[in-house]
């Protein structure tokens, strides 16, 4: 953190944008990101696609489908889930894969493990990455959660793979902490990141997942992860790094150098603004009916080969 | 631990009766063992009280009033709930004098603590 600038995440201009084309296409926002800066290029439906370079690689991350959850603020976080698996199987473009960046369930339950892996299986996708979220490491730490996501088969829930050209990077970082502080990564996943990039050379774009944001979002309320300046110190070699957070159930970013950090919506339920005025934590928040969809959403990253830039498109599920 | 006792008292009381020889000190006995409850309330993402001080042998029982889950989570292990859902509830009782440190794991920002005093 301290290495980190500690200025407000939150974008008003962005999210202003955000709404703005969001009201004038009813649809989906084109992201890039340009000398480190990302900026809007405009609303654009799935068609525009199309006009996503043939060597691109695209895949989709999806985020917080808490699936067990049958609370007021979405009576059906499955239909969610499905609305959204739909829209991602009728992308002109097919994803390569799909990332979900924690908080899979809602509980921990087995039952709920299963029931998502089930639903995840609907994705006509060669595979789907996970993470945990603090959600889905409730009672036994990571035990009841990898014996349905063991991606590796190593018994850990992080991990790296390539694809494309792209090296990502998955991290678990729910646990690791002490009473009254954030959770953390602990120094043998540190470790393991670093042995992990020092086989990556530092032209590869590198796309890192992680469930809570690897910046200080809010610390009263966990939003942050107590040595992320750690990893980040890891990554600033690099030309191109890309971080993909959940966790707060809305979009958020933040820029450091050649590192872009972005929060993604839920597909389950929305989440106060970060310390929002007169709401003193952060449980779910209830909408109006009609308005749930446009805050639940997915978001498709387009890899071009050569380009540094990730362009990101976020897709809430009702514009 | 203390449940156990109490059941050990009234296996007692029972065999005592049996015997014809429950006495005054018996229901003494028992009276006294017989926990004390506390409610402690989750809410809004903190314990309420956050900071209690009980005699020994009081019960506490915890009430998650949020839409998310919590946990109670001793930072010694001397005690841990499985994940609280909406209107679930836990208790423990205290049978030992001491302070106990505990946490939400979901929300380890959550803190509260419990002091175990004879009064």
């Amino acid at each position: 953190m301290s290495t980190f600038d500690d200025t407000p995440v939150q974008n008003p201009a962005r999210r202003k944008a955000l709404s703005c084309l969001a009201a004038w296409s009813g649809a989906a926002v084109v992201w890039t990101v340009s000398g480190g800066v990302p900026r809007a290029l405009g609303a654009t439906s799935a068609g525009a696609l199309a006009a996503v370079a043939p060597n691109s690689l695209t895949f989709v991350q999806i985020s917080d489908t808490h699936i067990g959850f049958r609370k007021e603020a979405n009576p059906d976080i499955v239909g969610s889930l499905r609305h959204a698996i739909a829209d991602i199987n009728g992308l002109a473009q097919k994803p390569a894969f799909v990332v979900h960046t924690g908080d899979v369930s809602h509980l921990s339950k087995p039952a709920e493990f299963a029931q998502a892996r089930e639903l995840l299986q609907e994705l006509r996708v060669d595979r789907v990455h996970t993470i945990p979220g603090e959600h889905d490491t409730i009672d036994d730490g990571v035990t009841g959660y990898l014996k349905y996501f063991d991606h590796d088969g190593k018994g850990r829930a992080y991990y790296s793979f390539d694809q494309a050209g792209v090296h990502f990077v998955a991290l678990n970082n729910v646990l690791n902490f002490k009473a009254g502080t954030m959770a953390s990564l602990g120094d043998e996943q540190i470790a393991w990141v670093k042995s992990d990039l020092s086989r990556v050379s530092h032209s590869t774009p590198i796309v890192v997942l992680g469930h809570i944001p690897l910046w200080t979002v809010w610390e009263p309320w966990g939003w942050g992860t107590e040595d992320s300046a750690q990893v980040m110190a890891l990554l600033r070699p690099f030309g191109s790094v890309t971080v993909l957070n959940g966790h707060i159930h809305q979009v958020l970013q933040k820029v450091e150098g050649n590192v872009a950090l972005h929060t993604a919506m839920s597909l389950a339920y929305p989440l106060p603004a970060p310390g929002a005025a007169g709401i003193g934590e952060p449980g779910p928040v209830t909408v109006p009916a009609g308005e749930l969809g446009k805050l639940l959403g997915t978001r498709q990253v387009n890899v071009v080969r050569g380009h540094h830039e990730l362009a990101l498109i976020d897709t809430p599920l009702a514009g | 631990m203390n449940r156990t006792s109490f059941g050990n008292a009234r296996r007692l009381l029972g065999a005592a009766a049996l015997l014809g020889l429950v006495s005054c000190t018996a229901f003494a006995v028992l009276a006294a063992d017989t926990p004390r409850a506390v409610e402690v309330d989750i809410a809004k993402f903190a314990y309420g009280p956050k900071d209690i001080t009980v005699a020994p042998g009081t019960k506490i029982v915890w009430t998650n009033h949020d839409e998310t889950p919590h946990t109670v989570t001793s930072n010694d292990k001397s005690f841990a709930s499985k994940g609280l859902d909406t209107d679930d509830k836990y208790e423990h009782t205290f049978s030992k004098e001491g302070d106990f440190t505990y946490l939400c794991t979901v929300h380890p920002f959550m803190t509260g603590v419990v002091h175990v005093r004879k009064q």
